[in-house]
């Protein structure tokens, strides 16, 4: 123990800090929302349903209100379980809709339409097949200070599902687009799909992460039903949290190493599992089980090839802190070159709603839920029952010593890998299915909240994760009654860094271990 | 043979661009924090986008350049001492989980639609108006120079001014770094690296010594955000986490603990990256290598090579170019 020894300095500060931080939320809860400019493209943020599951009536007021179009091509798209929409805006430097521009959409099954835009409304059409539709824009047709910027992508591609609106924006005009600002951007909303903002670049850290509430406090009544409703999708969000990040925190306990790169062993299992179910046609369940079987080998593979090694080499924690960064990165961009830069949906199809308790999510997460029970549970029986459980348990405890009563760490060790490699797989998995899309950034947006789950249940702890991710499930998903949307995610960090001014070691930890 | 030319100029240019320079002042300061403290600051990027939007949000409202850069580095300091007071008594990777989400925190809020009239949102803050008053500063005349294969504009976003100030700042901070580490009160905090007990036995507040070590770096960082800013646009996604672990790598390339380190490990990483990106695209586009790796693909072969450098880095060299085995802040607990 070698902190300072508290004293009223110490303890004045921390006051100070902690009534710094309380007000922080105070602040944030304050101002109410404005109104979001260039409203057809933020309607993906604001009007995208909360729990995978109501029908196309959000998505109605962003394409239902293209009728008066010179084309004779369907454009009053309105998705539904057999149709898929396909929505196109031309924009420029202001944001304003620019009229009569050309664009030519093609697609699977050899699907071809030129629409026309309009000055009031995205042009939408309705596509027969599932799949990826590419959209060109015909220079010539645009006005002539309205050219395109030097550079700018004439082509943009939108996947189009069943239900939902692929929707693709092209921005001219300009010179400050062609250096400035993501130059194109391509969007895909369905219902309970995600909003999701992928610019044109691939290096730009966007945010989509889970599902975008039904806007912010301050446009919706406030209603008890809601709350209910927002806690069933906070504990969905909780236990698959959880799931994920009882891996985070059996490495840290048997090793002390912070696995930066588990993130991305979660978004792996959604990536591949995408690969898997959707673009290779597998069954759920044989691609499920493959998927996680491939990323508990990655974990075998991991501890073999890197870890193992620097832990015989007697490598500071803190520098394997520091290769596990460098690995982080490295699979953050093979997850990008799996996947795209766009985002995905491992399930083409419309989720089906499902209402229990009064709480209505679609029937993938309520099956997401249930496994991610049964595992928690099972795992919890592994821990306590099994004798290698207790084995990890007592690695975990003091290393030394248990290796002084014959037990193997290095086994214990490798079993501790294949378990968090494929418990976050599997994680990641169902939350790709049951969140609606993701994208390569899913890893490390979960990573922080996973550090937060841990170090709010306790570092190290094994139950202490299942407690602390459940209460940053239901914070995250009901913070936004009280502060915006979109800051939903920094309502759970400013409850880890809360927590390290209360209480450190976390609500099941233990004081030693945090020194 | 025209192709190699420039990609060999593109590459030298990138040696001397004001963004090197920024990552470089930014990783001088992550050098205080780690290299002479043993602090785990994961945040770098979250200190430079806030001093980013301190130098920006004050220049639009009217301050002169001077008090601009003065609020980016109240900015820095603030963050520092919020992060530093709740975790700096707590074990190393403490600091690193909250410096980690604080710096995501600033990049959310920035681009929340909650303060979007000063933040200017997801899409940040135009080049055009804040660049003014530094750009009014430069006393080189109108006009365009050439040294060597090298051209700018004078004045400018992308000229030889903004070239001149950021590595004239450089070479301030390196000199404070210098005098400063050599003074006793670096040495109490090489001291903290080695052996935070020993520096506690001799009657030093080892706290307070971690804190105004990272509220320095911090600042430093938030220098590191103006520069990084002054030649292009302010946006908030572009200052995430992987620039925090570029600004890592800088460090640990160059070496940790030592004057130089950041500055040459700033210069080779970027030299090298560009080289490595444009050589790459320029191979994908006129021979056959294209078959097999897409243009697209080029800038995620990159990621993954500086992923991989880091690893093989810390792992087999953790010291870096210049750094000293023995003087290694990784021994911190």
């Amino acid at each position: 123990m070698t902190t300072d020894r508290p004293n009223r300095g110490i303890a004045l500060r921390r006051t100070v800090a902690a009534l710094a931080i309380a007000l922080a939320p105070a602040v944030l809860a304050s101002p109410p929302a404005q109104a979001t400019p260039g409203a057809d493209t933020t309607a993906a943020h604001t009007h995208s349903a909360v729990t995978s599951t109501s029908t196309s009536t959000a998505l109605s007021t962003a394409t239902g209100t293209a009728g008066r179009v010179a084309t004779d091509v369907a454009t009053d798209c309105k998705p539904d379980d057999s149709t898929a929409c396909v929505a196109v805006v031309v924009m420029n430097d202001a944001g304003d809709r620019i009229a009569d521009a050309e664009v030519t959409i093609t697609g699977p099954g050899g699907f071809e339409e030129t629409v026309t835009t309009t000055a009031d409304a995205p042009v939408s059409v309705a596509v027969t097949e599932v799949g990826r539709y590419t959209l060109t824009l015909d220079p010539a047709s645009l006005p002539a200070d309205e050219q395109l910027p030097p550079g700018a992508p004439t082509e943009l591609q939108v996947p189009a599902q069943t239900g939902g609106t692929g929707r693709a924006a092209f921005r001219v005009g300009g010179e400050a687009a062609a250096t400035e600002s993501p130059t194109g951007e391509a969007t895909t909303t369905a219902p309970g799909d995600d909003a999701t903002d992928s610019g044109a670049g691939t290096t730009t850290e966007g945010d989509a992460v889970g599902t975008a509430p039904e806007g912010d406090a301050s446009e919706r009544a406030f209603s008890w039903g809601q709350v209910w409703q927002q806690f069933g999708s906070g504990i969905r969000f909780g236990l698959l949290l959880a799931l994920a990040s009882i891996g985070l925190n059996l490495v840290f306990g048997t090793t002390g190493m912070s696995n930066f790169a588990h993130g991305e062993q979660f978004a792996l299992g959604a990536a591949l599992g995408f690969i898997a179910i959707n673009q290779m046609g597998m069954s759920i369940w044989v691609g499920g089980l493959l998927t996680i079987a491939v990323c508990a080998l990655t974990g075998v593979a991991q501890d073999a090839a890197i870890w193992r090694p620097l832990r015989r080499r007697g490598t500071p924690v803190m520098q394997l802190m520091i290769v596990s960064i460098g690995l982080s990165i490295t699979l953050q961009y093979v997850i990008q070159l799996l996947i795209g830069g766009g985002s995905e949906r491992i399930l083409s199809a419309n989720p089906r709603p499902l209402t229990l308790l009064g709480i209505t999510l679609s029937t993938t997460s309520w099956i997401s839920m249930a496994v991610a029970l049964v595992c928690l549970i099972g795992f919890a029986l592994f821990l306590t029952r099994t004798r290698l459980g207790r084995a990890t348990r007592a690695v975990s405890d003091n290393p030394a010593l248990a290796s002084a009563t014959g037990i193997d760490p290095d086994k214990v060790v490798r079993v501790v890998w294949i378990l968090a490699t494929a418990f976050a797989a599997l994680a990641g998995l169902m939350w790709g299915i049951s969140f609606g899309s993701f994208n390569w950034q899913l890893g490390v947006q979960l990573l922080l909240l996973m550090f937060a789950a841990v170090t709010l249940g306790g570092l190290g702890t094994a139950f202490g994760a299942l407690v602390g991710s459940i209460l940053i499930g239901l914070v995250v998903e009901l913070s936004n009654l009280v502060i915006q949307s979109d800051l939903r995610y920094a309502s759970a960090l400013v409850i880890l860094i809360l927590v390290l001014l209360i209480r450190p070691q976390g609500i099941l930890g233990r004081r030693e271990r945090i020194g | 043979m025209d192709e190699f030319l420039r990609i060999l100029t593109q590459s030298l240019a990138e040696l001397i661009a004001p963004t090197t320079a920024a990552y470089a002042i930014a990783a001088i300061g992550l050098n205080l924090h780690f290299g002479y403290t043993g602090l785990l600051n994961m945040g770098q990027a979250g200190f430079m986008l806030l001093g980013a939007y301190g130098f920006g949000i004050a220049t639009i409202a009217g301050a002169p350049f001077f008090l601009a850069v003065l609020v980016a580095l109240v900015a820095g300091l603030l963050f520092a001492l919020v992060l530093g007071i709740p975790t700096l008594q707590l074990r190393g990777d403490y600091l690193a989980i909250v410096t980690i989400s604080a710096a995501e925190i600033i990049r959310w809020i920035g681009r929340s639609t909650w303060l979007q009239e000063w933040t200017g949102g997801a899409s940040g803050l135009q080049g055009r108006n804040y660049k003014g008053t530094f750009q009014d500063l430069s006393p080189l005349p109108d006009g365009r120079t050439a040294i060597g294969p090298l051209e700018y504009i004078n004045t400018g976003s992308d000229s030889w001014w903004t070239r001149l100030f950021a590595w004239g700042v450089v070479a301030l901070a390196l000199l404070f770094v210098f005098l400063i580490t050599r003074s006793p009160w670096g040495r109490v905090l090489k001291g903290i690296r080695e052996d935070e007990d020993a520096v506690r036995a001799l009657g030093k507040n080892v706290y307070s010594y971690k804190l105004q070590s990272l509220a320095l770096g911090g600042m430093l960082g938030a220098l590191g955000g103006v520069l990084y800013v002054l030649p292009i646009t302010i946006a908030p996604d572009a200052m995430g986490r992987t620039m925090t672990f570029f600004v890592w790598t800088v460090l640990l390339l160059g070496g940790a603990a030592t004057v130089f380190g950041p500055v040459l490990g700033a210069m080779i990483f970027f030299g090298a990256y560009m080289f490595m990106r444009t050589g790459m695209r320029a191979l994908s586009e006129n021979t056959g290598v294209g078959e097999i790796i897409s243009t697209t693909n080029v800038e995620q072969i990159g990621g993954m090579l500086v992923g991989i450098t880091l690893m093989l880095l810390v792992i087999f060299r953790p010291q870096g170019i210049l750094g000293n085995k023995k003087e290694l802040a990784f021994n911190v607990r």
